[in-house]
């Protein structure tokens, strides 16, 4: 297939017509993941808004094969596609979990856990929407504090973020990388890396939610570029150990100012009832996380 | 033709949700005379090739949207740097 | 020359995996499942069986490894036990749902709370109705012929097969096993092909979301909606009898040795009282028979092998004009009675066949069952039955509760 002047193939595996939602940031996002995974991939998903993306039977709308698997085993799931394929020699094949923040953070974190301290050789990729954007926008482990969703739909989540990257790093993986769909380059480069090492990748995208977040979906890119903008998320990624700063985070590392996080919080509906001292504290947490980012890649 | 399926296997085809075109309520309409490419004839910019979250936008000289299919979203539109695509409602003429 | 060793059943269930050459095995460890995983761990790292060992984080991955091997196309095993059984439930009915052919053994033992580790059949039984073809074995010979003939019918009628045996009971006792020949093995079981298509030449979207209702394809077939699925399931399921039966005599005819495929008699030609029960219980019972018979009892036993599909036609014919039914089970379904108890009986619904029913609940969490307890049982239920008393009774065998004697006095 002809690459364009991305260097980014021109074939589409995700088909027009599907049942994503209006400025869908997974959507985004996972049509230039698969770009750069290529054909040769074999996806497992759990129950999530991927699954509605992927399209209801008989019809899918992804030319790749993809086994459906139950909420909490996707890891595993990955490790049965992994062993059976080995069995059959078949080598050549990527195997590529793809779960939510529900899918990974909360119920498919044993698995994870499993398959990663096992080195099982494939890819997971968290999607995070920050809560259970499928069933409603139920709060998750990866909501952010302040936040309101329909199970803190009056006090909004109190409690942090899990942080959920440094689990991962702490299973000593060879490949972890952040991506974000406002900058498909970097996703593009990163998905590709990934796919050429050896042993359990995790890649998280930050996937913005327009009817779970309370924005328009026109906004999708520029909430995604806010968050960055922001330090609300980083762009970076870990290989053998080694953390750098990626695209524009390490710009911004190196000359640039980061925006007030208040900037990205006013543009989201679910943090319309966030509290003054919460959204200091957030901010307070972005700067020292941010700060801790910027010495480990002057090292 | 029959079903000989025992589990649930599905075939790819676009249009699994049907004509998501149905979706808007605001549909992309190019002015081509503020299009880079056009104006260059040259492959150039393409940014709203690159973030149409529903690939229906084709990187060629004119940029062409698959109105069967594009929901309407307006990212393209927001994202062109030189605010060549409009978002017009449906049922109202272009431009 | 056969090959004679002395084995458990653990052992044997082991042994029959290799013999049929699987590709890939997972499992999580649980007693009494335990020993069976130590040994094919030896066989892969020792190199005698070529197959992938995924050392899982708990059983409910371990039933995902099993179900997305098998749709990739390899032949796969794993065993467990009890909570371990329970922890995989929503993954039966997944491999179940996905009509895939793995074959799993169930260690049988209690479940809690409070913790056994001790034999009863509570764990498989509350597996019923999750798609999976049962099969209870009585001895370790039947264990390791089981196995083997379990791949044979799980990948003729894409279903999965749970091969059942008692814990510690079975399990952990050694007894001496003719062991197949690895060429007869190969003979008797092709190799599998997947009915699942997992490759980039043809993308398959696999167990997507399904509608209620049947919905046109992009060719223009009406494709299979949820209903239609599930009754091509339990359509499988009925239809796996004959080819049950024919797996057991094609078994037969190159090991020679009979397995009866859905149940066995014992001394029950002219059997008036029948006593069923399944796996080693059942194997007690015919102990039981014996000291029935030399006191001049005519009894026999109804030996369930195959519990889904449940052989119905052919349980009720077998029971025929017999007096008394006597069933012995290590399960309760709590609220009511024995499953066992409540299946034979409504095979019977309907047909000719009245005889008083007893239902005896035994050997709960390992309560030691003794033969000449179920003769005695037996004894005094045919006692009632002969004094007019027809009314069913559901008797939990020697068991007393700590405040009187209101537990049964059989």
């Amino acid at each position: 297939m002809t690459d364009n002047l991305f260097k980014i193939s021109e074939r589409e595996y995700i088909l027009p017509g599907n049942r994503a939602c209006q400025g869908c940031g997974l959507s985004l996002a996972y049509r230039h993941a698969l770009k750069a995974l290529g054909e040769n991939t074999i996806l497992t998903i759990p129950a999530s808004c991927l699954t509605v993306l992927h399209g209801l039977y008989p019809i899918t709308s992804v030319e790749i094969p993809c086994l459906n698997c139950t909420f909490a085993s996707t890891a595993a799931s990955a490790s049965g596609l992994v062993a059976g394929l080995k069995a059959l020699n078949r080598n050549d094949v990527t195997v590529v979990a793809v779960a939510g923040d529900g899918g990974t953070y909360d119920i498919g974190i044993q698995a994870l856990s499993g398959a990663a301290e096992r080195g099982t050789d494939f890819i997971f990729v968290c999607y995070d929407n920050e809560g259970y954007m499928n069933t409603g926008t139920q709060r998750s482990s990866a909501t952010p504090p302040g936040a309101l969703t329909t199970t803190t739909p009056v006090l909004t989540k109190q409690e942090p973020k899990k942080d959920m990257l440094k689990i991962m790093e702490a299973h000593g993986l060879p490949y972890i990388a952040t991506v974000c769909p406002s900058y498909p380059l970097d996703l593009h480069e990163k998905f590709t890396k990934a796919k050429s090492v050896q042993g359990t990748r995790y890649v998280q995208i930050y996937a913005p939610c327009p009817p779970g977040w309370g924005y328009l979906p026109k906004d999708t890119v520029k909430i995604g570029r806010l968050a960055v903008e922001t330090g609300i998320f980083v762009l970076f990624e870990i290989e053998d150990g080694r953390f750098r700063l990626t695209g524009r985070s390490r710009v911004l590392a190196k000359k640039g100012k980061r925006v007030p996080v208040s900037d990205y919080l006013k543009a989201q509906g679910r943090f319309r009832q966030i509290s003054p001292e919460q959204a200091e504290k957030l901010q307070r947490s972005v700067d020292g996380r941010w700060d801790e980012y910027v010495k480990r890649a002057g090292k | 033709m029959i079903d000989n399926n025992i589990s649930a296997m599905c075939k790819p085809a676009p249009g699994e949700a049907g004509k998501t075109g149905d979706w808007r309520d605001m549909r992309p309409v190019i002015d081509h005379t503020k299009c880079t490419p056009y104006v260059k004839n040259k492959p150039a910019c393409f940014l709203c090739w690159l973030y149409c979250p529903e690939g229906v936008i084709r990187d060629t000289i004119p940029v062409e949207i698959d109105l069967d299919y594009c929901k309407g979203c307006g990212i393209c539109a927001e994202e062109c740097p030189m605010g060549a695509i409009a978002m017009v409602a449906e049922g109202k003429q272009d431009g | 020359m056969d090959n004679v060793q002395i084995l458990t059943g653990n052992q044997a269930a082991a042994l029959g995996a290799k013999l049929c050459q699987v590709q890939v095995v997972s499992a999580y460890p649980i007693t009494p499942q335990t020993s069976l995983t130590e040994v094919l761990s030896h066989y892969i790292e020792g190199g005698e069986l070529q197959a992938e060992y995924v050392r899982v984080e708990s059983e409910h991955s371990a039933m995902t490894v099993c179900i997305a091997a098998s749709t990739a196309g390899a032949r796969v095993f794993t065993s467990t036990s009890s909570h371990g059984l329970l922890y995989m439930h929503e993954q039966l009915h997944w491999a179940a749902g996905s009509r895939l052919p793995i074959v799993m053994c169930c260690i049988n033992r209690g479940v809690g709370a409070p913790w056994s580790i001790f034999n009863d059949q509570q764990d498989s039984i509350a597996q019923r109705d999750t798609g999976w073809i049962q099969i209870y074995c009585r001895d370790n010979q039947e264990i390791i012929d089981t196995v083997i003939q379990a791949y044979r019918i799980a990948e003729a009628v894409y279903v999965p097969v749970m091969v059942c045996y008692d814990g510690f009971v079975l399990s952990h006792t050694t007894m001496p096993v003719r062991i197949p020949d690895e060429r007869d093995v190969r003979a008797f079981l092709p190799s599998y092909q997947p009915h699942t298509i997992l490759n980039s030449q043809e993308p398959r979207n696999i167990n997507p979301v399904i509608f209620p209702w049947r919905r046109m394809d992009a060719e223009g077939c009406l494709r299979d909606g949820y209903m239609e699925l599930r009754y091509k399931l339990q359509k499988a399921l009925e239809e796996a009898k004959p080819v049950i039966g024919k797996a057991c005599s094609d078994y037969t005819a190159i090991f020679g040795r009979v397995h009866e495929g859905l149940f066995w008699r014992y001394r029950l030609d002219d059997a008036d009282a029948l006593l069923i029960g399944m796996g080693s219980l059942a194997t007690e019972a015919t102990m039981a028979v014996d000291r029935l018979r030399e006191q001049g009892v005519k009894a026999g036993v109804l030996g369930v092998r195959l519990y889904r599909p449940f052989p119905r036609e052919e349980i009720k014919n077998c029971i025929g004009q017999r007096k008394a039914l006597l069933i012995f089970e290590k399960d309760i379904s709590y609220g009511y009675e024995g499953a066992l108890c409540s299946d034979v009986k409504a095979a019977l619904y309907g047909s000719e066949v009245k005889a008083p029913v007893h239902n005896f609940i035994c050997g709960l969490g390992g309560r030691d069952v003794k033969a000449e307890e179920l003769a005695d049982a037996v004894k005094t239920s045919l006692k009632m039955i002969g004094a007019g008393n027809l009314k069913q009774q559901t008797i939990w065998l020697n068991c007393r509760t700590e405040k009187s004697n209101d537990g049964q006095s059989f």
